[in-house]
């Protein structure tokens, strides 16, 4: 099983169409990744269905770049 | 077409009933809405005869609840709907001066808000599939206006511009949003109507008649077709001439 921050970073590439490597953890979805708000959206949604959880929009909205999607799965699973 | 889950509300009878006939004949299965459980069984009868293999819900548009449990209800049951046609309407006449705050926030709740509701509810579905059609019912009254229709003009006249708006921020995923805008058609909300006013609506349609629920059903048709793929952001006016943009 892969860590959280690889299957993290596996889905933004994915789901953003952008190379893994340029994947940095810093990076931010809309600056750094090009990202449009639309995208944003589809991406929590992805990150919804690896971690079979849900994100409630409020806390969705927070998930602005890699670490903090890292983060949030972190504290809100296992 | 055939792989298609349909939703149309308010389908138990007029035009609502028309179209989920007419997305039936196109191969979808077809989830038609009533507000009450009667309505839903009759929808669930036409559906069976027609050899569909969708049925009638009840729901009330304009309660949050009760669209959440449909449509995870439709989920489970189909799988998530690709097809959203918001077709359920009600009309409250008064002219502004008499016009209680209850008649126009039940027409503004089921006619309008209910897309807000619907709308959101099913997109998520769409994005995934990056494949959508939204049509919703509007009406002519929306852009010509009719007296003693403030709140039903208002409510259409949004879901129009509620259609070019989404029209824009969907399309990049494939997902087409219109208006179809009925004139008179030959329904139960236009039975209501004296006989002499049918007269008098009928020699303002240069067609020289009231449309039926088909002549409807047929656009939408059209519109959820492969064929309409390029057609988004729009309002088609189905009005037999009454009325011209």
């Amino acid at each position: 099983m892969s860590s959280i921050e690889e299957r993290v970073k596996k889905i933004v590439a994915e789901q953003l169409g952008v190379k893994e490597e340029d994947v940095q953890e810093s990076a931010s979805f809309v600056e750094d990744l090009g990202a449009d708000s639309l995208d944003t959206v589809e991406l929590v949604m992805a990150l919804e269905e690896e971690f079979e959880t849900e994100i409630p929009d409020e806390e969705a909205e927070k998930i602005t770049t890699v670490k903090l999607a890292i983060d949030y799965i972190k504290e809100n699973l296992q | 077409m055939s792989d298609k889950i349909a939703l149309v509300t308010g389908a138990s009878r007029g035009i609502g009933k028309a179209i989920a006939m007419a997305l039936s004949g196109q191969g979808m299965t077809v989830i038609g809405t009533a507000t009450t459980e009667g309505g839903a069984e009759a929808i669930t009868a036409y559906l069976k005869e027609a050899g569909n293999a969708g049925c009638g819900m009840a729901l009330n548009v304009s309660e949050a609840e009760s669209v959440d449990s449909v449509i995870k209800a439709i989920n489970e049951q189909f799988g998530a709907p690709t097809v959203l046609v918001n077709n359920a309407g009600i009309t409250k006449d008064n002219i502004m001066m008499r016009m209680k705050d209850e008649e126009w926030f039940d027409v503004i709740d089921t006619n309008l808000n209910s897309l807000y509701r619907l709308t959101k509810a099913c997109l998520r579905g769409m994005t995934k599939a990056r494949w959508g059609r939204i049509v919703n019912i509007s009406s002519v009254v929306g852009s010509m206006g009719n007296a003693g229709q403030a709140n039903y003009a208002a409510s259409k006249g949004g879901m129009d511009g509620f259609s070019r708006a989404l029209a824009r921020e969907v399309g990049s995923r494939n997902i087409t949003v219109n208006s179809v805008a009925p004139g008179f058609i030959d329904t139960d909300m236009t039975a209501k109507l004296p006989e002499e006013q049918r007269q008098a609506l009928a020699a303002q349609i240069p067609l020289a008649r009231l449309g039926q629920p088909e002549e409807i059903a047929g656009v939408v048709a059209f519109l959820v077709s492969d064929a309409a793929a390029y057609v988004t952001g729009d309002t088609i006016h189905v009005n037999g001439g009454m009325y011209m943009a």
